[in-house]
């Protein structure tokens, strides 16, 4: 039986390696010097639905993200990877949305796809830390979710059964298709880019970024129809305009503090022994330690 | 995300040789499959970005899967299970990711699903791999054996092969036996036709097979009953699902542990005739070699490259007497030469690399139409560039390596030969790189040869018509003047018209060319970018000390030095 599979992948700053300058004075995140990732629990995600895509021949993957135009890199990188096909949902009426207006345009996009079998996402960005988007665009959609998958075992008569981590052991669930399905970093990394998909799909360009192209390409992207990254915006989905970005979003950063590491008192140590137990066994009581 | 490829940017920079223009024309036939391929480059510029990134990919894996997983490799080898090899979990990771990544049959033709690059970029994945796992290399590096298949097989032969190797497939080339090594004219193992089938039955024992277990493998074996030498050999195709051949034992080796070293026994193997009879060892064999040779030297300069970034790495951090041991003079003068013998070495790499490539893809358009004499003549000029280059290439860099690692372990000291530091394990995997595919002796006695027809002096004679920059023209003076040196010392030891004399002074000989062509491409590339303009003078200085002392010991000898050695060696105290 072939699968319509989709992976809902996000590009987000890198903020495993974070400098000092990651933050802005203003306390938010500085982008230009962090640089921009696919996402790593949903390249754990993306790696499931290629699984599926192995075992059942004949089905597409399909990925989606939202973001500025430049996460149609994200879209490439799944591609070179063995995505069948990408969208990238862009417009300013999306700035500033949080998990619930994020989670409804998603929402409101997937209907623009055929009937889905699977959605799988990561469980969380690292950006946001939520985890919440997965579950929230299950939520809208009238979708069965399960979380914190380990493994999808199997895909068979309409019926998907996942393994799931949790927080004493694993347990292994059944349920109804669609589903959607997110997935944790525990999960087997992501397959590597792959030499032929990567010379093949390396002109594919959403319509905004082959305006600044130059013409070589243009043209070899308008003959070849799998070059072409589908790219929406408000206008392309239907939904109603006051649930999209800040005023769908009822989350408000009220204040933000940096937290400046500052030791506020000194304490020196001669070297003996009794004085360096004592510091320990202070660390171990308050635990700093231990 | 580690990246050795970006992170060594003389990579790139050998990727980027004015050559590459004529050799990717050449190998792309004009692009003429640029509007039925998917994966076909459009033009110059769009294959040479499809290299880079090829290239970037596999750097990625190198330093994020392979690397990380090669002290394991080297410590859980492989095993022999029921007659079979079962790679070690590290091995089996590395594989499979490489071949999701396609990088499999790299050189061969998009016919058979290859990535139809040229020789270049695939060696430079060769350097990569080797750099961060030397043994991996083998297994991996073996797909070259499928260029003998592609030259010499039947169209049937290669559509059914050459597409397996391009899915991941690996491969072996089953030469040596117990009493057949350096002298492969020796070999034993027995092929015998049977009329009924069509098919050929292999009987005997091959020893010391890399990878013997993989699942296409060329044997060297004795078609012609009642011959002794080589003539009586052929080039045969076994294919393991046909089975037929177990392994007897896998060797405990010094180094490289993770490639699988094999004894196999051939019963009733069944097999199939690759190419002509009787021509197995005499062209077969050596076009392979030849591959292989090269693979070696790129093999070579990876390890070459591991062995001086641990040391850098150790000698900055490590503190003796208040300071970083970097800064002490008896330190930073191994690092330097150390970093020139990598840049030397790597410069004839692909320089030779690339002589390769315009012959071989001039043969392979050969197959497809009649060439121009003036192609025929470039194809043939090329093959002798290569001819001459290779033997250099695997001879000099193997040593390189190996001074190398001994260089990097001698900068770790006490720490170095605990079992605690990489460079442990790098120096013993160097070791071998000097030995198989032919030992440096070897490799001496195929380059003497273009010391006595003077290849090397007229190669020599083109480079110093080079595009050099005026900041280091006084280096190519200096090269000038040892090519004189060293013709004045070829002409010495030709004199006396005595082969063994000759061979007895062919390592020296070939040597002091060997660096002269390095130095001169090494002040080739400083010109192109300032990034090797240190290593040009320092590996010059270092060739000028050389050709000096061989030319000592050349201008003061004659045959009779020959048995004071014999003497010498036997003499009891």
């Amino acid at each position: 039986m072939s699968l319509n599979i989709l992976v809902l992948a996000k590009q987000v700053p890198d903020t495993r390696n974070v400098g000092k300058d990651a933050m802005t004075a203003e306390g938010t995140v500085n982008r230009a010097a962090l640089p921009a990732i696919f996402n790593p629990e949903d390249l754990n995600a993306l790696e499931q639905a290629l699984r599926l895509k192995d075992k059942h021949p004949g089905s597409t993957v399909t990925v989606l993200t939202m973001g500025p135009f430049r996460a149609a890199e994200v879209i490439r990188e799944a591609l070179y990877r063995g995505a069948d096909k990408g969208y990238v949902l862009s417009d300013r009426a999306f700035a500033g949305s949080d998990t619930l207006a994020t989670s409804y345009a998603l929402s409101c996009a997937i209907r623009n796809l055929p009937q889905l079998d699977v959605i799988v996402c990561g469980r969380q960005a690292i950006d946001g830390d939520t985890a919440q988007v997965g579950p929230q665009v299950a939520e809208k959609l009238g979708m069965a979710q399960i979380t914190y998958a380990e493994e999808i075992l199997s895909v068979e008569k309409g019926r998907i059964r996942v393994k799931r981590r949790i927080e004493k052991g694993i347990e292994v669930l059944e349920g109804k298709l669609p589903m959607l399905v997110t997935v944790n970093g525990s999960a087997p990394a992501c397959r590597p880019r792959n030499a032929r998909l990567l010379m093949k799909y390396k002109y594919a360009r959403i319509p905004n970024e082959l305006q600044a192209a130059n013409e070589d390409y243009i043209s070899l992207n308008n003959s070849r129809e799998f070059l072409h990254i589908g790219e929406w915006n408000v206008n392309d989905i239907v939904c109603e305009p006051a649930e999209l970005g800040l005023s769908g979003s009822p989350t408000k950063v009220k204040k933000v503090e940096n937290v400046v590491f500052q030791a506020k008192e000194s304490k020196t140590l001669t070297d003996n022994d009794t004085e360096i137990e004592a510091l320990i066994q202070e660390l171990i009581s308050n635990h700093t330690i231990g | 995300m580690a990246n050795f490829y970006t992170e060594h940017p003389e990579l790139r920079f050998h990727l980027n040789h004015p050559l590459m223009r004529h050799i990717v024309n050449l190998k792309e036939r004009q692009f003429a499959e640029k509007d039925c391929c998917d994966t076909a480059p459009q033009n110059f510029e769009d294959a040479m970005d499809s290299y880079d990134k090829v290239l970037e990919l596999t750097g990625e894996i190198c330093s994020e899967i392979i690397g990380p997983n090669a002290e394991d490799v080297d410590h859980d080898g492989p095993s022999l299970v029921d007659g079979h090899v079962k790679y070690a979990p590290g091995t089996a990771e590395n594989l499979d990711a490489l071949i999701k990544a396609g990088l499999m049959g790299i050189t061969l033709p998009r016919k058979y699903n290859g990535l139809n690059f040229p020789i270049v970029p695939y060696i430079m994945c060769a350097d990569m791999v080797s750099a961060v796992d030397a043994g991996f290399t083998n297994i991996w590096g073996l797909q070259d054996c499928a260029e003998t298949i592609h030259e010499f097989a039947s169209e049937d032969q290669k559509e059914r092969f050459l597409t397996r190797v391009c899915a991941g497939e690996t491969m072996a080339m089953d030469l040596t036996e117990p009493d057949a090594g350096s002298d492969l004219q020796a070999v034993m193992l027995k092929a015998t036709y049977n009329e009924a089938d069509g098919y050929w039955y292999l009987n005997g024992v091959k020893r010391f097979i890399t990878n013997g277990d993989g699942d296409i493998a060329l044997v060297l074996a004795r078609s012609e009953d009642g011959t002794k030498d080589g003539r009586g050999l052929s080039m045969f195709i076994y294919d393991k699902r046909d089975g037929g051949v177990t392994v007897r034992r896998i060797e405990n080796k010094m180094g490289i542990k993770g490639s699988p070293t094999c004894e196999l026994v051939f019963r009733n193997a069944k097999a199939e005739l690759c190419g002509d009879r009787k021509l197995g060892l005499i062209k077969y064999v050596m076009s392979l070699m030849n591959g292989a040779r090269l693979g070696i030297a790129a093999q070579s300069v990876g390890v070459s490259q591991a062995a001086y970034n641990e040391a850098l790495a150790y000698a900055k951090d490590r503190k003796q007497f208040g300071k970083a041991i970097i800064e002490f003079p008896a330190v930073f003068q191994m690092l330097g030469l150390m970093k020139a013998k990598l840049d030397a070495s790597r410069t004839m790499l692909y320089e030779t690399a690339r002589f390769v490539d315009i012959y071989k893809t001039w043969g392979q358009i050969a197959e497809e139409r009649k060439l121009e004499p003036a192609e025929r003549e470039e194809m043939k000029r090329y093959q002798r560039l290569a001819d001459a280059c290779t033997p250099v290439a695997k001879g000099l860099s193997s040593e390189f390596c190996n001074q190398n690692a001994y260089d990097s372990l001698q900068i770790h000291g006490g720490s170095g030969f605990m079992k605690d530091y990489p460079i442990e394990r790098i120096y013993r995997d160097a070791r071998i790189t000097s030995i198989y595919e032919g030992t440096t002796q070897l490799q001496v006695v195929a380059a003497i040869r273009h010391v006595t027809t003077g290849t090397y002096l007229n190669m020599m004679r083109q480079y110093e018509q080079d595009p050099t920059s005026p900041e280091l023209t006084g280096l190519r003076e200096t090269l000038k003047g040892l090519a004189d040196t060293y013709e004045a010392s070829a002409a010495d030891v030709m004199e006396h018209k005595n082969n063994d004399y000759v061979d007895f002074q062919a390592r020296r000989l070939v040597e002091m060319a060997g660096y002269i062509l390095m130095s001169h491409l090494l002040v080739s590339d400083a010109s192109r970018d300032v990034m090797f303009r240190v290593s040009a003078e320092v590996f010059t200085q270092f060739t000028v000390g050389e050709v000096a002392k061989h030319a000592n010991i050349i201008a003061g000898g004659k045959p009779d030095e020959m048995t004071k050695y014999t003497k010498c060696m036997m003499a009891k105290v």
